[in-house]
Formats: C-alpha cells, sequence, structure tokens
C-alpha cells in the first residue's frame, strides 16, 4: 500500500521486509526494518529504539546538585555532556550565575568531547560502512604511500609504514580469527575504495584508536578521569592556584602546558589526517548521495559554546541555533526552550499511554506512562517480535516535535543553520569541500554530508579549544583564579520551587533538560535528546522521522547485507541509551521474566 | 600461510627476550605444581594457541565501559584485540549486524565450546516480560543467559552488570538486575566502578590470557589486585585528612590547597578501587585530585547512598579503620585455580563450588 507523508515520503510497505536487529555499532540497541521493491531500493523504513531505562524517575526526589551525576550515566558515549545540560538547567532554574573561567573550562571539556566522540565515531562506528579492510589486504604499500602523501603531509605515511599495518593485517585475517571484522560485508560492491584508500583508511582506524585517548585527558585534568568527569552546580570543581602553596595539586602551569599540548595534537589530526580522509573517501563516494532524508528540509539547532558566562543568547553561542523548516534556508526561525507551543513529545507511535494522544506535551508537563504492545499485524510474539506493526505503536522512542515538524538534529543541521546565516566559519569550510569534491550545494544534503559535517565540526572545535585555553589563561593571567560560585549551594538559599531549562550540542545534536525544583528536591525531571529527535517514530499526522527519512529510496546491492542501512543509520551516531529513559511516575507493575 | 600473531611474539615484540620467557613459563609451571614436562606445554601453547575468543554482550547500559576499555594505555586496545584476543562478538565496535551478528554467536557456541569468555556490560531488565531491552526481537535477558550456557568465565563489566548501577537505583522501574542474579553456575568476575579504569580492565583480561588462570578474588567476587584497598587508604590527601585540613567549600583556599574532600562528601573511605593508586588515563589524575570527592561509584548501591555532598556519617573522623572495614567485607574466599586459560575448565568448577556456597 502507498502512504504520502505529511513531510513528502512516500511509502509502501508491499515489498519484501528486511529487519536489522541488533542494528552494530551504535551506543545502545535498536532496529531497522525497511521493505524494499523489486529493485531492491527502499521504499518504507521503520526505526525502533528497543531500550528503555527510566533515568527521570530515578532522579525525582532527589537533589539537583546531584542530577548531573545521574544524567551523565545516560551515555559513556557523549560522556559529560548530560552531564552539563544537568548543571545548566539547575542554574537557570535557581538563578546560579558562573565565574569565567568555569564557562572556559566547560567550553573546553565539551569541545574535547566533540572531538573525541566525532573521531571515534567516524573511524570505529562509521568506517567501515565506507572502508573495505579486506580489500586492504591486496593494496599496494607504495601505492598507498603515494596516494597518502598527495592528501597530506602527516609523517606516518612511508611505503614501509603501511607496509608494516598490511603485514599484521594479514596475520590476522590468516589467524582465521577475524575478531570485530568477522562476519562483516567485504566485496560488497557498494564498497567504492581502491584497495590503497583501504589500507590508509585501516591504517588511521588504528592511529586513531591510540590517539583518542589522549584527547579525553582534557576531561581527566579538570573533571578527574574519562568517561564520567565530575561536574559542579556552580562552576566546575577543579581549583585553580597558579604559585601558591599546594599549587601541585591544582589547575596550575604544568596542567595547562598538558592541555595546549592535547589541543595541538587536535589541530593536527584533524587537519592531516581526519579531514584529508573524508575528502579522500568522499571523493569516490561523489555518486552514493543517498540518505539525505529531513535534512534538507527540517533542521534544528539549540546552539552551545557560550563566549560569556551565563550568557545562552543567540549572540553568545559560537555554536548556531535555530530551526529551518520546508527546506527554506533564507528563513531560520528563533528556537525558545520555554514555550510549550514549540517542542511537544508525541506518544502515538511509541510504546507509553497519553490520556488523549492526538496531542502532544511540551518536556515541563511531560507524561510517560510505559505501554509495550504490538500492533496486530505485527509477527511473532511480544517476547519474540519478528516483524513490527508501524501502523501501531513501535519504539521505545517517542516522538519530538518541532511546531509540529519531524526535525534532524547534530552536526549537518548545525552547519546547514550556520550557512543559513552566513557565517564565514561554516560556510566557507563547507563551499571548500564542496568546490573540492566539484559538488552542489544539494550534495550536503546526504549521508555524505552528515559525515563531512562532522569532520569540518571536529576542526572547528580543536580551534575553538586554543581560543578558549587562551581566554582561561588570560583571565587567570588578569587575577582571576575563581572557578566556582557557592553564594547559591546550600538548598537553603533556594525558592521553594523552581523551574529551569538547560541545553548543549551533543555531538549527535541538540540536547535540552527540563527540570522542576519543589523544596529542594526534583520534582519532575524531563530530557528531550538527540536521538530522540532522529529516531523518532512517526506521530499522529503521520509524519517520518530523520533516520526513517533518510533511508527513504536507497537502493541496496544485496538486500541480505544490510551494508547501505548501516552507513546511513550510522551517519547520525545514533545514541539510543539516551533516547530511551523516560519513565512512569508510579512505576506501575508490569510482567516480570522468571528467573530460573 | 603467515602464522597469526600469537601471545609469544607480542611479548617478543615489546621486547621481552626468548630466555625470559622460558623462565617465565617454567616459574608458572612450578607454581602450579606441574612437573618439568608442563613448562614446555605451557611455553608451546601460548606460542601457538589461538587467542581466547572474547563475546561482550551489552544490556542496559550507557556504554562508558567499553568507552573506558579502549582507553587503555598498557596494553593498547589494538594490541588486545588484534593479538591477545580475539573480540568476536562486541556490538559497539563490530562489522556485522543483524543476522550477520546473531550468527557469530551460534558459531561460538558451537565451535568454542566452553571455551569463550563472556564478558557482559550493562544488565537485563526483568519487567516488562524483558522487554525493556530488546536484542534481535527477544528480551536480553534470553540472549545473555543462552550465551552463558557455554563461556568457561563471566566478566561482569562495571558497575551495571556488578550491581546494577543507576538503572537499578530506587525505585529500579524496569527491575534491572545485576548479572549475578540471573547467573548462577559460572564463575563470575566483577569489576566494578562507573566505569572501571582502563588500565584495570585490559589488567583483568590480560592477567587471564597471560598467566592462564582468573585472578584472585575477594568475597564479592572482585579481583583483589585492583579492589582490595580504600581510595582513602592511598590517597595523597590523606596527610591533610590526618592533619584535621579540609576543604570547607568549593574553591576556597583549602581546595586550592589540596586539602582533604572528606567535608564535602567524598566517598574515599568506604570506597574499594584503584583510582588514587593506578589513576585514571594513563595516569593523569582521578576525580580527588582534580577537586571533586570520589562518589563511591565502585561500590554496590552508591547511588542510594545519600547525596554526593553529604558527608560520611558512619564514619569516625579518627579511628576510622574499624569501622570502614565493616563496610569493605574484602575477605579471605581465595579463588582462582591454576591452570593455562584453555585448561581451566576445572579450576572454574572449583570457583563455581566455592561461589555457590558462599552464597548460601
Amino acid at each position: 500500500m502507498t502512504k504520502r507523508t505529511p513531510n513528502g515520503f512516500t511509502l509502501d510497505n508491499s515489498g519484501k521486509r528486511i529487519v536489522v536487529d541488533p542494528v552494530t555499532r551504535i551506543e545502545g540497541h535498536m532496529r531497522i526494518e525497511v521493505n524494499v521493491d523489486e529493485n531492491n531500493i527502499i521504499r518504507n523504513a521503520v526505526s525502533t529504539g528497543t531500550m528503555w531505562r527510566g533515568i527521570e524517575v530515578i532522579l525525582k526526589n532527589r537533589d539537583p546538585r546531584d542530577a548531573w551525576a545521574f544524567t551523565e550515566r545516560i551515555c559513556g558515549v557523549c560522556t559529560g555532556t548530560h552531564a552539563l545540560t544537568s548543571v545548566r538547567a539547575v542554574e537557570n532554574a535557581l538563578g546560579i550565575t558562573i565565574p569565567d573561567n568555569a564557562n572556559s573550562i566547560r567550553n573546553l571539556m565539551q569541545l574535547a568531547l566533540q572531538v573525541h566522540d566525532h573521531i571515534v565515531h567516524f573511524y570505529h562506528l562509521h568506517a567501515l560502512d565506507w572502508v573495505d579492510v579486506v580489500s586492504a589486504l591486496s593494496a599496494d604499500p607504495k601505492a598507498t604511500s603515494a596516494l597518502a602523501q598527495s592528501v597530506s603531509d602527516w609523517p606516518l605515511s612511508s611505503p614501509g609504514y603501511f607496509k608494516d599495518i598490511q603485514i599484521r593485517l594479514k596475520k590476522f585475517f590468516e589467524s582465521g580469527q577475524l575478531g570485530p571484522f568477522k562476519n562483516g560485508y567485504w566485496g560488497n560492491a557498494s564498497y567504492k575504495l581502491p584497495a590503497e584508500a583501504n589500507l590508509m583508511a585501516v591504517a588511521h582506524y588504528l592511529e586513531a584508536l591510540d590517539f583518542q585517548k589522549e584527547i579525553v585527558k582534557i576531561h581527566t585534568i579538570f573533571g578527574g578521569k574519562n568517561p564520567h568527569p565530575n561536574w559542579l552546580v556552580g562552576g566546575v570543581p577543579c581549583p585553580i592556584n597558579i604559585d601558591g602553596t599546594g599549587a601541585v595539586g591544582a589547575i596550575n602551569i604544568e596542567r595547562l602546558n598538558m592541555v595546549t599540548s592535547i589541543i595541538d595534537q587536535i589541530i593536527e589530526f584533524n587537519e592531516k589526517v581526519y579531514v584529508p580522509d573524508i575528502m579522500a573517501i568522499g571523493s569516490f563516494y561523489k555518486d552514493w548521495l543517498y540518505g539525505g532524508g529531513l535534512s534538507g528540509k527540517n533542521v534544528l539547532a539549540y546552539g552551545d559554546v557560550p563566549e560569556h558566562a551565563n550568557d545562552y543568547s543567540d549572540v553568545s553561542l559560537k555554536l548556531p541555533r535555530g530551526a529551518i523548516v520546508n527546506g527554506n534556508l533564507a528563513e531560520i526561525h528563533p528556537v525558545d526552550h520555554a514555550d510549550p507551543e514549540q517542542i511537544q513529545e508525541f506518544v502515538t507511535h511509541s510504546w507509553y499511554k497519553y490520556p488523549d494522544e492526538t496531542n502532544g506535551l511540551h518536556p515541563w508537563d511531560g507524561v510517560t506512562e510505559p505501554h509495550y504492545e504490538l500492533g496486530p499485524d505485527a509477527k511473532g510474539t511480544k517476547t519474540n517480535i519478528e516483524q513490527l506493526d508501524e501502523a501501531a505503536k513501535y519504539s521505545w522512542i517517542k516522538a519530538p516535535r518541532w511546531r509540529g515538524h519531524a526535525m534532524e538534529v547534530g552536526p549537518l543541521a548545525r552547519w546547514v543553520v550556520g550557512y543559513a546565516q552566513n557565517k564565514a566559519e561554516f560556510k566557507d569550510p563547507i563551499d571548500k569541500v564542496l568546490t573540492d569534491l566539484g559538488l552542489p550545494v544539494s550534495a550536503l544534503f546526504s549521508t555524505l554530508g552528515r559525515t563531512a559535517a562532522r569532520a569540518l565540526e571536529s576542526s572547528w572545535a580543536g580551534h575553538q579549544m586554543r581560543y578558549f585555553q587562551n581566554k582561561l589563561v588570560a583571565n587567570i593571567k588578569a587575577g582571576d583564579s575563581s572557578t566556582a560560585t557557592i553564594d547559591k549551594w546550600k538548598p537553603e538559599t533556594w525558592p521553594k520551587e523552581a523551574k529551569g531549562v538547560g541545553f548543549t550540542e551533543a555531538p549527535r545534536g541538540a540536547l535540552g533538560h527540563w527540570i522542576k525544583i519543589k523544596s529542594g528536591k526534583i520534582d519532575n525531571y524531563q530530557c528531550v535528546v538527540p536521538t530522540t529527535w532522529n529516531g523518532s517514530p512517526r506521530d499522529p499526522e503521520g509524519n517520518i522521522g530523520a533516520f526513517e527519512a533518510s533511508l527513504m529510496d536507497t537502493p541496496m546491492c544485496d538486500p541480505a547485507q544490510p551494508l547501505e542501512i548501516l552507513r546511513t543509520i550510522h551517519s547520525f551516531d545514533p545514541c539510543l541509551a539516551c533516547s530511551t529513559h523516560v519513565m512512569s511516575p508510579d512505576g506501575q507493575e508490569m510482567a516480570r521474566v522468571q528467573v530460573r | 600461510m603467515t602464522a597469526a600473531e600469537t601471545f609469544y611474539d607480542v611479548i617478543r615484540r615489546q621486547g621481552i627476550t626468548r630466555r625470559s620467557f622460558t623462565k617465565f613459563c617454567s616459574l608458572t609451571a612450578a607454581s602450579l605444581g606441574f612437573g618439568p614436562g608442563a613448562a614446555r606445554a605451557i611455553a608451546m601453547a601460548l606460542e601457538i594457541k589461538e587467542r581466547v575468543p572474547v563475546i561482550w554482550m551489552h544490556g542496559l547500559e550507557c556504554t562508558c565501559c567499553s568507552e573506558s576499555f579502549i582507553r587503555s594505555a598498557h596494553p593498547l586496545v589494538k594490541d588486545v584485540i588484534l593479538s591477545m584476543i580475539s573480540l568476536d562478538y562486541d556490538d559497539t565496535i563490530m562489522a556485522a549486524a543483524g543476522n550477520q551478528a546473531e550468527a557469530i554467536l551460534e558459531k561460538t557456541k558451537e565451535t568454542y565450546k566452553g571455551k569463550y569468555i563472556l564478558a557482559v556490560e550493562g544488565n537485563p531488565p526483568l519487567n516488562e516480560g524483558g522487554m525493556f531491552c530488546i536484542d534481535g526481537g527477544r528480551p536480553f535477558v534470553e540472549k545473555l543467559k543462552w550465551m552463558t550456557e557455554d563461556a568457561f568465565a563471566i566478566i561482569a563489566w562495571g558497575a551495571c552488570a556488578c550491581w546494577g548501577c543507576v538503572q537499578a537505583a530506587q525505585p529500579n522501574p524496569t527491575q534491572a538486575m545485576p548479572i549475578d542474579k540471573v547467573i548462577f553456575d559460572k564463575p563470575i568476575i566483577k569489576v566494578p566502578g562507573c566505569p572501571p579504569i582502563a588500565e584495570v580492565m585490559t589488567g583483568v583480561v590480560t592477567f587471564i590470557t597471560t598467566f592462564g588462570k582468573l585472578p584472585e578474588l575477594d568475597r564479592q567476587g572482585r579481583p583483589k589486585m585492583f579492589y582490595s584497598q580504600r581510595i582513602h587508604d592511598k590517597c595523597y590527601r590523606r596527610p591533610h585528612f590526618d592533619a584535621g585540613q579540609f576543604v570547607e567549600e568549593w574553591d576556597d583556599e583549602g581546595a586550592r590547597k589540596g586539602y582533604c574532600l572528606y567535608k564535602m562528601g567524598c566517598k574515599g573511605p568506604t570506597t574499594y578501587n584503584a583510582c588514587s593508586t593506578v589513576r585514571w588515563n594513563g595516569g593523569v589524575s582521578f576525580p580527588i585530585q582534580s577537586g571533586h570527592g570520589c562518589i563511591g561509584c565502585s561500590e554496590d548501591g552508591f547511588w542510594d547512598n545519600g547525596s554526593f555532598y553529604e558527608r560520611l556519617t558512619s564514619l569516625h573522623q579518627f579511628g576510622i579503620e574499624a569501622n570502614a572495614n565493616k563496610v569493605g567485607l574484602t575477605a579471605t574466599g581465595i579463588v582462582g585455580g591454576a591452570i593455562a586459560a584453555h585448561a581451566a575448565v576445572t579450576a572454574v568448577k572449583r570457583i563455581t563450588a566455592k561461589r555457590k556456597k558462599a552464597d548460601v
């Protein structure tokens, strides 16, 4: 049966159904089902969040100053970004301001996360969708070296270097124990890179694995550990002591030097490895411009990285804020998190119940009552699903909408907003990539565009880190060593009731926490996270979400091998533990597994 | 055909001589009470054996354990994956998905029956028929128990698998359970923390592949080598505690001088972990060194022990030892059989029996 969605996609679920569960190389658990037509082109797509943890109800009645630690555990991949969002929400509710140094340090931590997440995402979660590891075995190391040196002056590029990597890889494959590469889709016709580009990419897969652990040391310096560094309502927990007694145990010149050195390495890795790799890979895939989905229609960015402490206005935020709808880049709509008409969540197709499911609810008034059931056309049983019925409820993810529109969030959304705002720092790098690859602007709205935007953002973030590191040093030099505001630390100083919102741009997109505080305790806590936006199921109007839209009309080389599905879904960097977090306030009794 | 890179190749590449390797094998054999022939057998095994297959499953979790694992500075995680173990299934990094991923589990159960290590990150929820965590259309708990059947040992990564962690905090809406509440007949090595330290994680894995036995565990099932002492015991700020020098408010003079964080809610005195010795991310720092108290993330139920900023009241400021000992319960249950990794079944049975006894 063919159906046209209000957001402009033609769905046809009559063809062969393909199920991918588990979707791997993501954070958390998800399932994708698609229907393909007789030419193996995807004509219907169903995205399902398959996990649910209930962090928000666990937060009820707890100390708001602890909320960052709980919400940080929503996700260990985008570690820290939920914590930052949480302390901002509490500070917003209680009117707490933070010192300049705390703002710079928080930005350094948030930007370090962006870079880390983007690099690990591309090389370790996404690259195998573009790179055929087995093909690398037949590469000529000399030609690989020539290729590497033609795209970058990164020093690890000699023929001997690539030969050594290839020998190690050969030994690994000949052992017959293929580890994480077992049962991959090697040799699939959808892989387009020559053997040499594959070998170069595999070498960088390994280098990035070594390098990523250096990036996070910035979290360790300021937050004590990574994953899950420590944060503080009112500032940051690490004190600054440059040359006084005990400086050796605080943020001092040695610590600052370590931060500087890591930032230098980040900038170099982005410019000499990550971005050139994207360009090299992109040049072989520029005919594969599927996967645009909602990106050319509706995108949403909250903005982040405040230039000035406590100023979250559009002018202060270095990552842009705004909403674009119906592909009209000429008009950027302002976004207001407190406006009950703007951000709303729907549950008609989610495993939750509302009293009236035709309406959406703003997060401050969110209701979350789980209601797990399969539709009449589902196949299998409730505990052994063979096929879902997307006409009914089919996901643990709610459907958030901005003024009724399904939106895409993430690096591409941010960069499209920045591009539409004509900001040179976003527009120029995009134009350069497009010119170098000989592609029109429309090519941006694709799987490849999403992947490229992430690399450009990693590069941008590295330079912003240098900026905030300099700013931090300059401020300390000017005599300000303050890192925390304590006048409203104690609950006795708080109003009896308060509510607030905190937002950030997580690596995978716009993230918001809404909090209500009553008598010093959390009364209600709601998170709307990037993968709730991107991975959302259908809404009452029938609009499909960003994952679903992105899969539409993509041809598959071999429907038994879901390579193209993985490639496009991975380009969003899905985080399912984030998206499926909500919980019934009364924690009703539910059927329980028998433990034998 | 070129031989696969073996354990021997790896240690040679890391600069260990043939002579030291032989000596290591003899010592291992001797310590296990084997005759002279055994040393040669061990050497052979380490030179030619297949890498130990590891199946890494994910339940309800946040993936911080996987993220921590890849931070390992020594050994580097690429060496662990390419040369020390065979990480045949790990949803987070594996190339295959869907059917092709599921097929690996079947195959491993058949081919390596009783020989693979099952590493579990996260935990199974039991409410809603287990469908708060769906994997391959089925409840995760089923898949977990099914893979447990043929594993030779189980590693519980992090606070989720060991104790339940954040989703099991009150009121535990999904009835998320630590894995020892659903797995009864296999030895479980608990490596708690949210997440555990990277080098502790790779340390536990490589201990097994290097020494061919499971590490000695305490009564709670944690490797003693990393979890037998409190953060407070080895904290570099301990002298300030003893001298009564405390941080009283965030960013005060005491904070800047690196005084003790006990009054700011530090849970170091009741937390068993290696943070103050191994430290984090290649030894760069640990929470206390960066100005925040320990939140006790490796302890059972740490989410429900009051605010992270509340001072521990069950402890006397002085004479802390007596009280904290009650909290810790490190104990005598010496486990750990002694056999090369692939032949560890007997030891495993012994440990399992012991654990069952201890549970009663």
